[in-house]
């Protein structure tokens, strides 16, 4: 400023009147060319949205300068509604928070309230319940894999992973009776023991689910645009998916080695069998993705083990007719597919929950997006949504 | 068969007599150092299967969640809110409770055990859960909870919620709490102070009112009471012999 001034000084009158007339012809230009910001809104009825969820993106040019992710299309008010029914009846509800591994969210809540009482299922009933949670997470993530390729424009992949789930499907089917709301979990123990044979086609189908992720991975993983789209995109660092109480892969694939199934003291089956929690250092879409493709591999070791070594035994224990769960406050949570999933149960003694707080994953997971979007080109937010991977029953409750 | 453990007295003699574990060391250890750095901000804890409870003064909520963060236990887990109140729409003929509910069908005696209020130590000396673990003046509370996931240990921070309903927010502590703060805001009603920007998550806009309060009519149960439990599920393999109590 001070020494164009001085310049000035030195310049002719005429010079200068031309000075004066040039700066402001560059000010008219900036003024008719200057960027004008646009507020883009992807969903409510987006397909990378899983449902309906509305981001309301905040573009300058191709980048995104602010996001505001707007959930609630689908809030149900369970919270509320777990309230008036009895704990029995509670299951039916939060079969459809996340409503593509149904059976782990009911695992939860089930053990909060035999914690509440006292009560603690049969190692059958454990062992059961372990692997349709199992079986409930490979049904999940696989989907999450297969949709993964839809969101990079890949068709092909959600193909797979549809046909192959079917398969999970079928076997959750044949021992619980409901394909996706089985509902088979009780306090103090399950509601049927597993059919015949149903073991040595579940071994079978694990088997089918290992190719699954050898096919996907040659077919995604492998693949230079998938690598040039998800690397490096949409870095999520250690202490901040801390703060945000991301969980799950998610977590994981920002480098902290942390898995409920290996890490809390559970009645579940988990400590007798021998799996790998995988990390990824990077923190990418890429990451993110690459963990859940591992774990759906540890899940059907998981499984296999467990087909190996059921018990046998009672399924149900002894428990009251009518359930009625001591005063007391809990709080349970497990590994679900999509991350942490707790419930914290408030009993006033009643046949009823008097207040449950659910913790679902996906919630958290979601609401780092604003954080995690800014700066972030369009096209990369799909990409980003496809690799936090969330149901939307499980942000809406 | 239910299996109860002993009646406790106190929450010390419970954890005198069964060896302590690696967890619950951790959480003594915990509750030491946060009354330690929080001194008389503390208000009161409570430590039961392997889980603790902590009740802070409300104006340091905010100062006993950075407490927990450099603690270690910096994953945040969530934060919500609690209403005392006994549920209205619960009482009276619409009462949730076995008295007021239809017998059952069948003309079996009903077993209904009743297991004593605390089996590990009671709450408080009157061993009512009136106001929950670690005890609470007012009719709202809200709780936050953290985790350390490297030593694996959770520990649940409550406060209660002074009449101006007003709490000091956490999300200069913990970014995540933004949307649970909101989400509290919304369905109990309760302020946080510091908040950037405190809008509904859920619900429309034009919504009136704060649906989990206690108070607040769920629709459904008002205009069809519970019709009490008419369809027990029979326990498997139970059959013939009926359970405990007879």
């Amino acid at each position: 400023m001070t020494d164009m001034s001085v310049r000035a000084s030195s310049l002719t009158d005429w010079q200068k009147a031309a000075y004066v007339a040039g700066q402001a012809a560059d000010a008219r230009i900036n003024v008719e060319l200057e960027t004008e910001g646009m507020t883009l809104n992807l969903g409510p009825q987006h397909p990378a949205t899983h449902g309906t969820l509305r981001i309301v993106v905040r573009l300058d040019g191709e980048q995104v300068i602010w996001a505001d992710p707007i959930p609630g299309y689908m809030h149900r008010g369970y919270e509320k509604l777990t309230e008036v029914r009895t704990y029995p009846q509670v299951t039916t509800l939060i079969n459809r928070i996340d409503w593509l591994g149904s059976f782990c969210n009911e695992v939860p809540f089930i053990l909060a309230a035999e914690q509440l009482m006292g009560v603690e299922a049969p190692e059958r009933a454990q062992w059961i319940r372990t692997i349709l949670f199992e079986l409930g997470r490979i049904a999940n993530v696989l989907l999450g894999l297969g949709d993964m390729g839809v969101q990079l424009g890949a068709i092909t992949p959600v193909f797979y992973a549809f046909r192959d789930r079917e398969r999970v499907l079928n076997q959750i089917e044949s021992a619980t009776g409901g394909r996706f709301h089985p509902n088979f979990d009780r306090i103090g123990g399950i509601k049927d023991d597993l059919p015949k044979g149903w073991v040595a086609e579940t071994k079978s189908v694990m088997q089918a689910m290992r190719g699954f992720c050898d096919e996907i991975e040659d077919l995604a993983f492998g693949n230079e645009i998938f690598q040039m789209r998800t690397r490096g995109i949409g870095v999520i660092p250690r202490d901040v998916a801390l703060s945000y109480g991301l969980s799950g892969a998610n977590l994981r694939a920002s480098g902290v080695d942390w898995d409920l199934r290996r890490d809390e003291v559970s009645p579940l089956a988990w400590k007798h069998v021998d799996f790998k929690v995988w990390t990824h250092p990077d923190g990418d879409s890429f990451a993110r993705l690459w963990v859940r493709l591992q774990e759906v591999r540890e899940s059907t070791k998981i499984v296999d083990q467990l087909l190996d070594g059921l018990p046998s035994g009672a399924i149900m224990a002894k428990v009251p007719r009518i359930i009625k769960v001591p005063e007391g406050e809990a709080y349970v949570h497990t590994e679900n597919p999509l991350g942490e999933m707790g419930y914290y149960v408030v009993s006033k003694g009643g046949l009823g929950p008097f207040r449950v707080r659910i913790r679902t994953a996906s919630f958290n997971n979601i609401s780092i997006l604003p954080w995690v979007l800014k700066g972030v080109y369009v096209p990369d937010i799909v990409t980003i949504l496809a690799s936090l991977y969330f149901i939307l029953g499980d942000i809406d409750k | 068969m239910i299996q109860l453990s002993s009646p406790d007295s106190t929450t010390e003699v419970a954890a005198v007599e069964a060896a302590p574990t690696p967890t619950q060391l951790l959480i003594q250890e915990l509750i030491t150092d946060c009354t330690s750095v929080l001194g008389d901000d503390v208000v009161e804890t409570f430590v039961k299967h392997d889980d603790a409870w902590i009740r802070v003064d409300t104006p340091a909520f905010a100062r006993a969640a950075q407490w927990a963060k450099d603690a270690g236990l910096s994953y945040f887990c969530f934060l919500g809110g609690l209403d005392w109140m006994p549920n209205p729409s619960l009482s009276g003929e619409k009462s949730f409770s076995i008295e007021g509910a239809e017998p059952v069908a069948d003309d079996d005696q009903e077993v209904v055990v009743e297991v004593p209020a605390d089996d590990a130590g009671g709450a408080d000396a009157s061993g009512s859960i009136a106001s929950g673990y670690a005890g609470g003046e007012t009719r709202f509370q809200v709780i936050a909870r953290f985790y350390d996931v490297d030593r694996h240990v959770g520990l649940n921070i409550k406060c209660d919620v002074p009449p101006t309903d007003t709490v000091p927010s956490l999300t200069g502590v913990f970014a995540g709490s933004d949307w649970h703060e909101r989400e509290t805001w919304e369905m109990f009603g309760i302020n946080f102070d510091g908040h950037p920007g405190i809008r509904k998550l859920y619900l429309p806009g034009e919504f009136e009112g704060h649906p989990l309060r206690k108070d607040f009519p769920l629709l459904a149960r008002e205009v069809k009471p519970w019709p009490g439990i008419i369809d027990v599920e029979p326990i498997p393999g139970a059959g013939s012999d009926e359970g405990d109590g007879e």
